[in-house]
């Protein structure tokens, strides 16, 4: 289940934060805000896609920029509040 | 001691030409800022003094010094006259903060042309508005942002440059041209185009309530102001590590960013990556950096994080903080001392006015929230909105009203003349912001005096969000207001009504909010959509944006005579 919400994610990242001719590799510890692949205003809908599709609400104090900053992270975060 | 010592006795005698003379402004008949950030800081003995210590995200760091800026911004002036880019073409920079970015931002007014930098994360729309704008004739980008530059440069035939930093081995396209600054053959010597105080220098584009986004065009002379100020108000001095964390697609990253530090021959550090508080705190620990010029979004985000973090660097070696974008909170301000031992002190400008205007200055009593007094030479008031006069009494708010005539105030607006000179009246500049002035000369910020968006310190024109809405299959009418928020002072809110055949739902808002990020930019997504039957309306069918924003705030919602509907 873990290695499809990583995918899922891996999957949403590329196809909105990256150009379509990227050839950068992002997997499950690739920094995504840190490195600037996904700005703190963009966060907002990297969150949002992740409420969509677990149908979860994160706070806001949970969703620090350090919480979002891999799709590992991410995973821990959505743990907090779905058994995956 | 802080370079300006008494504020009221530099306020009382100074005169720009003071600037000048301690700038050697104009000395050999130069007026070229490129000539003062690099080769006069030569001239003057610190060929070989860092100029900037810059680290990539990986860790990556590469140092240039004063010579090395010289040089290099040499080769890159030469590259362009070399490919038919003259004096007063448009230069537009299109790239994260690499040195390509800094250097070639000397280098382009060393050859006369002007400086266009865009910031990196604008979509192909937004991108697309302000180089059709500026008829702009070369832009200098990389390999990431590529795509968006390939996808409008059909529609735009002045582009004919598209000069790629970070080229690989790929075939260039129709008016692509690789260029690698570091394998380039260095140009020691080159005629800097003589320009004179008042030609050209950087288009920087702003938004404003209606209309596209107007490109504010400032002149060579603007340095005189870029350096005073960043000696007297960021307290600039020759030992200091200098760290401003604003990108130069703003004119924070290029007034501060790039003219004031070198033009006082400071070294400066940069950090090319995204926000992090770890990163943020290690790499001022890494540097030892002294001043540090940052913005309240950024200061806010640090905040939430504790104080707890913060004790785990050494952070001893800041000296003085500095902070612009948008107001500074007292609570910030108080947490900063907390944290480092020394307050932030806020700062007030805009990209019209080019440098800084009013200030707290060091050693002056800060009042935490308040935006200080005015720069010396600098004549600053509140008006009333309706008669345009000085208001004589303390505490009532007015516009914020400052004298023409300082020399980094924009000189146009880029093709659009009458919209500029709609910003003077009865003799006054007006900056479009609400303020008061207590009994003892400190200005308080207020708020806008328009629709614009102030989010994270940028403005973003409601009208564009709008008009990009539109082209969403979805929306049938919307509008874009400011809505109160934390950190970012103010965040995108859009107010929506959607076309026949389409529900509200959580993926659809996540669909328009994307919509927006890839056409503008990420600072003009809406983070919030309410998605309404129908939007109110005054009877000659003008959205009524006030009503919503006065809503959202929790403000008085004020004369709504002439709304269409109940």
């Amino acid at each position: 289940m873990s290695e499809e919400i990583k995918k899922l994610i891996i999957d949403y990242v590329k196809k909105e934060y990256l150009e379509e001719d990227s050839t950068m590799e992002v997997n499950e510890n690739t920094k995504l805000i840190s490195s600037g692949i996904v700005d703190s205003f963009s966060m907002v809908s990297l969150k949002m896609f992740i409420e969509n599709k677990f149908a979860i609400k994160i706070p806001d104090d949970k969703a620090t920029p350090e919480a979002f900053d891999s799709v590992n992270n991410i995973i821990n975060v959505i743990k907090e509040f779905v058994k995956i | 001691m802080s370079n300006i010592g008494s504020y009221e006795e530099k306020y009382k005698t100074f005169k720009w030409e003071q600037a000048e003379e301690e700038l050697e402004y104009g000395k050999n008949g130069i007026y070229n800022i490129g000539y003062y950030c690099s080769d006069r800081i030569c001239e003057k003995g610190s060929a070989n003094k860092l100029a900037l210590i810059w680290e990539g995200f990986t860790g990556g760091v590469k140092n240039f010094t004063y010579n090395d800026i010289r040089v290099y911004s040499n080769t890159i002036a030469k590259f362009l006259q070399d490919n038919g880019v003259n004096m007063g073409d448009r230069v537009c920079l299109f790239m994260d903060k690499v040195p390509e970015l800094y250097l070639g931002f000397i280098g382009i007014l060393k050859m006369g042309g002007i400086a266009q930098p865009l910031f990196s994360a604008f979509g192909e729309e937004a991108l697309f508005t302000r180089l059709d704008d500026a008829k702009t004739k070369a832009i200098i980008t990389q390999k990431k942002h590529l795509g968006k530059v390939r996808r409008i440069k059909d529609k735009l035939p002045e582009l004919t440059k598209i000069i790629i930093v970070d080229a690989d081995d790929t075939t260039p396209q129709v008016n692509e041209i690789h260029f690698c600054m570091e394998k380039s053959e260095k140009v020691d010597k080159f005629d800097i185009v003589k320009v004179g105080p008042e030609v050209p220098s950087v288009l920087h584009y702003t938004s404003g309530t209606t209309g596209k986004p107007k490109g504010a065009q400032h002149v060579h002379s603007s340095i005189i102001a870029q350096y005073i100020t960043s000696k007297w108000v960021l307290d600039l001095q020759p030992d200091d590590i200098y760290w401003c964390t604003a990108d130069p697609g703003w004119v924070t990253g290029t007034s501060y960013g790039i003219i004031g530090p070198w033009a006082n021959g400071v070294t400066q550090v940069v950090l090319d990556a995204g926000f992090g508080t770890e990163k943020w705190y290690a790499f001022i620990q890494k540097y030892k950096v002294t001043m540090w010029y940052s913005a309240p979004t950024a200061i806010r985000l640090l905040m939430k994080e504790g104080l707890d973090v913060v004790k785990k660097f050494d952070l001893t070696s800041l000296r003085h903080l500095a902070s612009v974008g948008e107001p500074l909170n007292a609570e910030a301000v108080i947490w900063s001392e907390k944290a480092f031992g020394k307050p932030f002190y806020d700062t007030y400008w805009q990209t019209e006015t080019g440098a800084i205007v009013i200030t707290n200055f060091p050693g002056m009593k800060i009042k935490p929230g308040s935006m200080g007094k005015p720069f010396p030479g600098i004549a600053a008031t509140v008006v009333n909105p309706k008669t345009y006069e000085p208001i004589e009494t303390p505490g009532t708010v007015g516009l914020i009203a400052l004298k023409p005539g300082w020399p980094s105030m924009m000189r146009t607006y880029w093709n659009n003349k009458e919209t500029y000179n709609g910003k003077f009246k009865n003799g006054w500049y007006i900056c479009g912001d609400r303020s008061s002035i207590d009994n003892e000369g400190y200005f308080w910020f207020v708020g806008r005096d328009d629709d614009v968006i102030n989010t994270a310190g940028h403005l973003v024109g409601p009208f564009e969000i709008e008009s990009a809405l539109l082209e969403h299959k979805a929306v049938a009418e919307s509008a874009a207001i400011g809505k109160p928020d934390p950190v970012n002072m103010e965040v995108v809110k859009a107010f929506i009504a959607l076309k026949p055949g389409f529900e509200p739902s959580g993926d659809l808002e996540l669909d328009i909010m994307n919509f927006i990020r890839k056409k503008l930019s990420p600072l003009a997504m809406p983070q919030e959509i309410e998605f309404v039957p129908s939007l109110p309306k005054t009877r000659s069918g003008k959205i009524m944006r006030r009503l919503l924003r006065a809503k959202e705030w929790g403000e008085e919602i004020g004369d709504i005579s002439t709304l269409e509907n109940d």
